[in-house]
This record gives structure tokens, C-alpha cells and sequence, in this order.
């Protein structure tokens, strides 16, 4: 079966073709069906290509699938590799992509661009399936681009709505700006490694300089910067809520913001070699945590709100990497996956239920109202906050623990992190799901839980954030860390744990009081003393309204970068274009008028002017003849 | 003292050509360069023995006479539109 791997690409691929071509044609259902099948065909392969894996002794398979850049100086194969980082990936993309399209189904019933989304949905995943399973640079660069490019359509898929527009442009174009950084390591590994494929530079890594594998280290980490939104590239993924929320569930949740993470991962052994590289990954990494959870704090829409604790998520992912806990990483990939889709699907029950509304202000008391939605959506934030027994305690855990042992300064700027997690989490299920509903009226009477479709993927995300924690069972507890075991072959250079049993059972419990009380101390604050978030902005103290405006950073690129812009492309605009190319442009044309006019005066119908030019030219041409001589 | 002759002849020819209104008088004048050209052409091949030249003046005699006919068919039909020979009184196509 792992011969067959290409099938996992190859079946969303064929579903958007047929979407694609035929959308519009045939029925909804039939749509959403094709669709979701060939996600589900994907997992199914991607299942059994995991287990022959997780069978087999040989880690590392590379399948060919055909012969792509075949010159004398470049040879770059199209080739698959399936080894235990991939198919970790794959089964992710796969499976919750699946419950994301079954969701969708429900959730895009009314809209007329229903196939249009499916389409681009399973061109989405068919992009980001390539980005995993690709054996070298490029066809993860391919993957890549992909992937954005999916983005931008998701994201302005009402665009009718210029604001929305706005928000997938930019996002694109942030994407494009640490692609650059990308491109610029892609090129360097191969002026260095003279290959781009992942077996072979990896097994030459050490022969390159440690300054180059610095240098490419952290040109392939402004890669991640913009994919994963990162500081400062970060900004485009709250304004990318203007999407449908199962596109953020999908994207900006658990597939196409992790790609960042999943390169690093790969390229593992360029940053176990460069103590710079990874200590800025780490600095960015937690210092977005940290940035990210604060904003978070203030916003009063469901989905930002979301939004910037996946900013943050990834921050403490970029962290886990940069101590060198890949697995770690790796393991809250496939938990932030779990919990932040079932959170962002919840949302999108809530937002379905309350008739679109997304302002927390205006929600309230509906843990009544729709039970499903409350009960998966409590088990969700339980999970994000890293609450024992649920899978994001041990994640959490396992990269904190690994980050103490760095540097304790990082430890607890992480932990500090975590504990505004479960305070704006909490936060908002206090403020949504409890007290008196704060709607309008009609609101109220709207109110309604939502259909199965919908039910099911949240109650499936939900058991996977309770049972996700069984992945990586801490091993001080002498119980088997499936995730550490099932990635060591793909770690190159692996780092391993020295702290004392005492030290770790401090750290865990520390973290896990800290939750405890924060969450304790949120629930004062809302549910006791029914603290509500102000309605408008005056009523917010000087530093509250700073936070509030997201520091300002929006508006900070705007005069920086796009005005300047702006003003350059004005310049070029009416000097360069106006004056001087077209003043050449119509110098031409007036100078054909010209020497037409002059020229003119030489067909004048008179027959003996013209025998005397015949004669006249036959003379000059003997002339020339005997002058060239 | 061909040479001169035909070159003579040729420079007249041409004059002739540019300088007459009568159309008749233009084939003439037209004729007549080509038979200095023939002369000229005579004149060299007996210098240089070589029989190449006389066997070309007759090719120019034959075309010279295909062309006349056709000249003359064409000032018959310029005749019959506007009753004279002046080649002055043919600029319709002017400006």
C-alpha cells in the first residue's frame, strides 16, 4: 500500500476536477459527497499506509511517481516520502479534513456557492497532502504556494464583500513575503548540497559551513514566519476569519498554519546544528505566544479570539522546536488540531445558531439552548487550557517541561502564555455559553442547535481531544510516549531529556495549579462579579484600549510599508508611465505623421515625374555601385 | 567609339523618356535605350570574343518586342478613355 501512496493526493484532485467541472450541475448533496467521499477515500489509504508503516522496519520509503526536472545539471524526481513524519501528517490532513467537509455540508447548505467551496476545499487539501508527502524542497514549495493560494480563495470566497477581498489579498501577500525567505533557502541548500531532496542533503548536512546552515536555517524559519503567522508576519491570519469558519477551522487551524512547523520538523537536522537558529525560533516562538494571548484578552469576536490563540498555539509549537523538543511539537500539532477545529467548528455552531452574530457581548446563556455545541465546545477549552486528563495538558506539558530545561526565562514566558490561554478560553465560554442571553429578541426566538451534520464532527473532535493525550503519555510516568518513539528515525541529531523525576513532577503540577487558578479566578470575574467586556471603546482604560487595538501593529504597517509603497508606485505612475513611456509611445506615432505628410508629395499621378524618378534612381544605384567599389 | 555611341544613344533615350508627352514618342524613346543597350552589348562581345553577349541581345530583342505589344495595347486603351495621348492628362490617381 505504500507503493500506492499517490492515491492519497491523486483522490482529492479528482474531486475537484469533478466539482470544478461540474458543480454547478449536479445536486448539493451529490456535490458534497463527492467531495467528502474523496477525503474519505484519502484517509482510508492514508490509514493503511500508516500501519504498514508502523509494521514495516524500513522508516524511510521514497515512491517515485514520475520523473519530473530530468536536465544535465538539474535532476529533480517527483517522488513521495512516506515516513513517520508524513504519515503522522497525512492521517491529520485526512481525517479531520474529512470531518471539516462533513461539516461543511451542513454549515454552506444555504449558500449558492456551495460547489465552488467544495471545490476549492479538495483543491486545499490536495495541495497540502503534496506539501507533506513531497521528497525534496520543491514539491513542498509547490505544496506551499499551493496551500496560500487556497488560502486567498477560501478566505475572499464571499466576494461580493471588498472587505473581505482585502483580508485574502492580505493574506496572500504576507504569505508571498516569507516565501521569499523560503525561495532564498531552497536555493542556497542547493548551491550548497547541489540536491534538493531531503535524504540526501540530510545526510550531508554536516559537510556545509556553520554559518551556511545557520544562514539556510533561518531563511526557511521566514518561510514558517509567514505561513505560520509568526511575528511579524502574523497579522494576516485574524483578518483571514473573514472566511467561512469550516475554512478556519481547516486552514487556520489545523492544516495549512502548521505547514511552518511540519518544515521545520523536517529540516530538523539545520537547526540541531545551529544553536542560533533555534534559540530565534524559540525567542519568536514564545514571544508570539506571549503577544498573541494578550490580544487575545480584549477581542469581543468569537472567531478573533480563536484566531489569536492559534497564533499563540503555534508560537508555543515554534518553541517546543526551538528547544529541540521535535516530537513535542509535532505531538501539540496533532492535539491544537484536535481541539482548535472542534473549537472553531463550535464556534461556527454558535455563530449558525445565533443567525450570524459573532459578538460575544451580544451572546449569553445558550448552554441551554444548544447542548451539543456547549458540551463539545466545554471540552474543547478544558483541552486548549491543559486541564489533566485531556490531551492538551500533555502536549503542553511535554513542551514546557523540554523548555524548562533550556532556559527557565522561556519557561515562564511560556507558562505565563498558557495561563492568559485559559483565561481569555474561559473567558469566552463564560461569556457565551453562561449567564443571561444579551441578544435581540429575534436573536432569541433563532436560537436552535445545529444539525447533525454539523453535531457529529464536534462530538468525534471532542472524544479525539479527550483520548489525544494517550499519543504521548509522559515517560517519567514509566508509561509508553508514542509520538517521541514513532519520529526518533526522523530526528537527525537527538537531545536527550536530563532532568531529575522531581523537577518534572514540579513543573506538571506547577502548570496544572496555574490553569486551575486562572480558571478559578475567570470565573470570579465573569460568572461572580459578571464582569462584561465594554460595548464601546471609550469605556476601556489607556493600556486596555492599546491591547484592544491589537498595539496598533495594523496601522504600524500601514504608515511603514504600505503608504511609502503607495507614494513609489504614484511616482512611477505618473512620471515613468504618463510622461516617459507614453510620450515615447505617441512620439512615435506623431513622428510616422510627419514624415507621411512629407513624403506625401511623391505620388503626384504625374506620369513623366515619375518615368524621371525611375531614371534618376537607376542613376544613383550605377553611382553607388561605383562609389562602393 | 561603340561605347560612346551607345552611351550616346542611351543618354538620349532616357532624356527622351523623361522629357516627351507624347506617348508614341516615349515607347520610342524607351526602344531606343534598349538598342544602345544591344549595341553596347555587341560591341563587348566581339572584344571579348565571347558569344554569351549576342546570344543576350537577342533575348532583349524578343522581350523588347513582347513589350511593345503590350505598350501599345495599353495606349490604345488609355486612347479610347480620354481621346489623347498626353501623358500629362493621366493624373486621376493624384493626391
Amino acid at each position: 500500500m505504500i507503493k500506492l501512496v499517490a492515491l492519497i493526493p491523486l483522490f482529492p484532485l479528482i474531486g475537484f476536477i469533478i466539482n470544478g467541472f461540474f458543480g454547478k450541475k449536479i445536486s448539493k448533496g451529490l456535490s458534497g459527497s463527492i467531495a467528502s467521499l474523496s477525503i474519505f477515500a484519502s484517509f482510508v489509504v492514508s490509514v493503511l499506509v500508516f500501519m504498514e508503516l508502523q509494521a514495516s522496519s524500513q522508516k524511510e520509503n521514497v515512491v517515485s511517481v514520475f520523473s519530473w526536472i530530468n536536465s544535465d545539471t538539474l535532476k529533480i524526481p517527483f517522488e513521495f516520502l512516506v515516513d513517520p513524519l508524513s504519515t503522522v501528517f497525512l492521517l491529520i490532513i485526512t481525517g479531520i479534513g474529512f470531518l471539516i467537509h462533513v461539516y461543511s455540508v451542513g454549515y454552506m447548505h444555504d449558500d449558492e456557492g456551495f460547489a465552488r467551496f467544495f471545490t476549492y476545499l479538495n483543491l486545499f487539501v490536495f495541495f497540502m497532502l503534496l506539501l507533506v508527502l513531497g521528497n525534496n524542497y520543491l514539491i513542498t514549495f509547490v505544496g506551499w504556494e499551493g496551500v496560500g493560494l487556497c488560502s486567498y480563495l477560501l478566505i475572499g470566497f464571499w466576494f461580493k464583500n471588498t472587505a473581505y477581498n482585502n483580508a485574502a489579498k492580505k493574506a496572500f501577500i504576507m504569505n508571498r513575503i516569507g516565501d521569499l525567505g523560503f525561495l532564498l533557502g531552497i536555493i542556497l541548500i542547493f548551491v550548497t548540497y547541489g540536491s534538493i531532496s531531503y535524504s540526501e542533503v540530510f545526510n550531508n548536512a554536516s559537510l556545509a559551513s556553520p554559518s551556511t546552515v545557520t544562514a539556510i536555517a533561518l531563511l526557511l524559519f521566514i518561510g514558517a514566519i509567514g505561513k505560520s503567522a509568526q511575528l511579524p508576519l502574523y497579522t494576516w491570519l485574524p483578518d483571514a476569519m473573514a472566511g467561512p469558519t469550516p475554512v478556519s477551522a481547516l486552514i487556520h487551524a489545523a492544516t495549512m498554519v502548521t505547514a511552518g512547523i511540519f518544515m521545520v520538523v523536517r529540516s530538523n537536522v539545520f537547526y540541531s546544528m545551529s544553536a542560533v537558529a533555534s534559540e530565534t525560533v524559540a525567542v519568536v516562538g514564545v514571544v508570539t505566544a506571549l503577544f498573541a494571548a494578550t490580544i487575545g484578552v480584549f477581542q469581543t469576536d468569537i472567531k478573533k479570539i480563536l484566531a489569536y490563540s492559534t497564533v499563540s498555539q503555534l508560537g508555543l509549537m515554534f518553541l517546543a522546536l526551538g528547544v529541540g523538543a521535535y516530537s513535542s511539537a509535532v505531538f501539540h500539532v496533532t492535539t491544537h488540531a484536535f481541539f482548535k477545529a472542534l473549537l472553531f467548528l463550535g464556534a461556527g455552531s454558535v455563530i449558525h445558531a445565533m443567525g450570524g452574530e459573532q459578538d460575544i457581548r451580544k451572546m449569553g446563556g445558550l448552554k441551554g439552548k444548544i447542548k451539543i455545541t456547549f458540551g463539545t465546545m466545554l471540552i474543547g477549552t478544558i483541552a486548549i487550557s491543559g486541564i489533566f486528563p485531556f490531551s492538551g495538558f500533555f502536549s503542553k506539558d511535554e513542551i514546557l517541561a523540554h523548555t524548562y530545561e533550556h532556559s527557565p526565562i522561556l519557561w515562564l514566558l511560556g507558562t505565563f502564555a498558557s495561563m492568559l490561554t485559559a483565561f481569555y478560553m474561559f473567558r469566552l465560554l463564560f461569556l457565551t455559553f453562561f449567564g443571561k442571553f444579551r441578544g435581540t429578541h429575534d436573536q432569541e426566538h433563532h436560537l436552535h442547535e445545529s444539525p447533525s451534520s454539523m453535531t457529529i464532527p464536534l462530538i468525534i473532535l471532542a472524544a479525539l481531544s479527550i483520548l489525544g493525550g494517550l499519543l504521548g503519555l509522559p515517560e517519567f510516568w514509566h508509561l509508553p510516549n508514542w509520538m517521541h518513539h514513532n519520529l526518533e528515525p526522523i530526528i537527525k541529531r537527538p537531545a536527550y531529556s536530563t532532568m531529575s523525576h522531581e523537577t518534572e513532577w514540579t513543573l506538571m503540577i506547577l502548570a496544572v495549579s496555574a490553569a486551575l487558578a486562572v480558571i478559578y479566578f475567570t470565573y470570579l470575574m465573569f460568572m461572580k462579579y459578571k464582569v462584561k467586556p465594554a460595548d464601546k471603546e471609550e469605556q476601556l482604560r489607556p493600556w486596555q484600549r492599546v491591547i484592544y487595538n491589537k498595539y496598533y501593529v495594523d496601522e504600524l504597517y500601514d504608515a511603514v510599508i504600505r503608504r511609502p509603497l503607495d507614494g513609489l508606485s504614484k511616482l512611477f505612475y505618473k512620471f515613468f508611465d504618463t510622461e516617459l513611456i507614453d510620450g515615447i509611445v505617441n512620439g512615435v506615432g506623431s513622428t510616422v505623421k510627419v514624415i507621411g505628410s512629407s513624403v506625401r508629395y511623391l505620388q503626384n499621378g504625374n506620369i513623366g515625374f515619375y518615368l524621371m524618378s525611375m531614371v534618376l534612381g537607376v542613376v544613383f544605384i550605377v553611382l553607388l555601385t561605383f562609389l562602393i567599389k | 567609339m561603340y561605347l560612346l555611341l551607345s552611351t550616346v544613344i542611351f543618354i538620349i533615350g532616357a532624356i527622351g523618356v523623361m522629357a516627351r508627352r507624347n506617348t508614341i514618342i516615349l515607347f520610342m524613346c524607351i526602344e531606343l535605350m534598349l538598342n544602345a543597350v544591344n549595341l553596347l552589348l555587341v560591341a563587348f562581345s566581339v572584344l571579348h570574343k565571347d558569344p554569351n553577349g549576342q546570344v543576350f541581345v537577342f533575348f532583349i530583342m524578343a522581350v523588347a518586342a513582347a513589350e511593345v505589344a503590350v505598350g501599345l495595347a495599353i495606349l490604345t486603351m488609355i486612347y479610347r478613355n480620354i481621346k489623347s495621348i498626353d501623358t500629362d492628362l493621366l493624373g486621376n490617381l493624384k493626391n
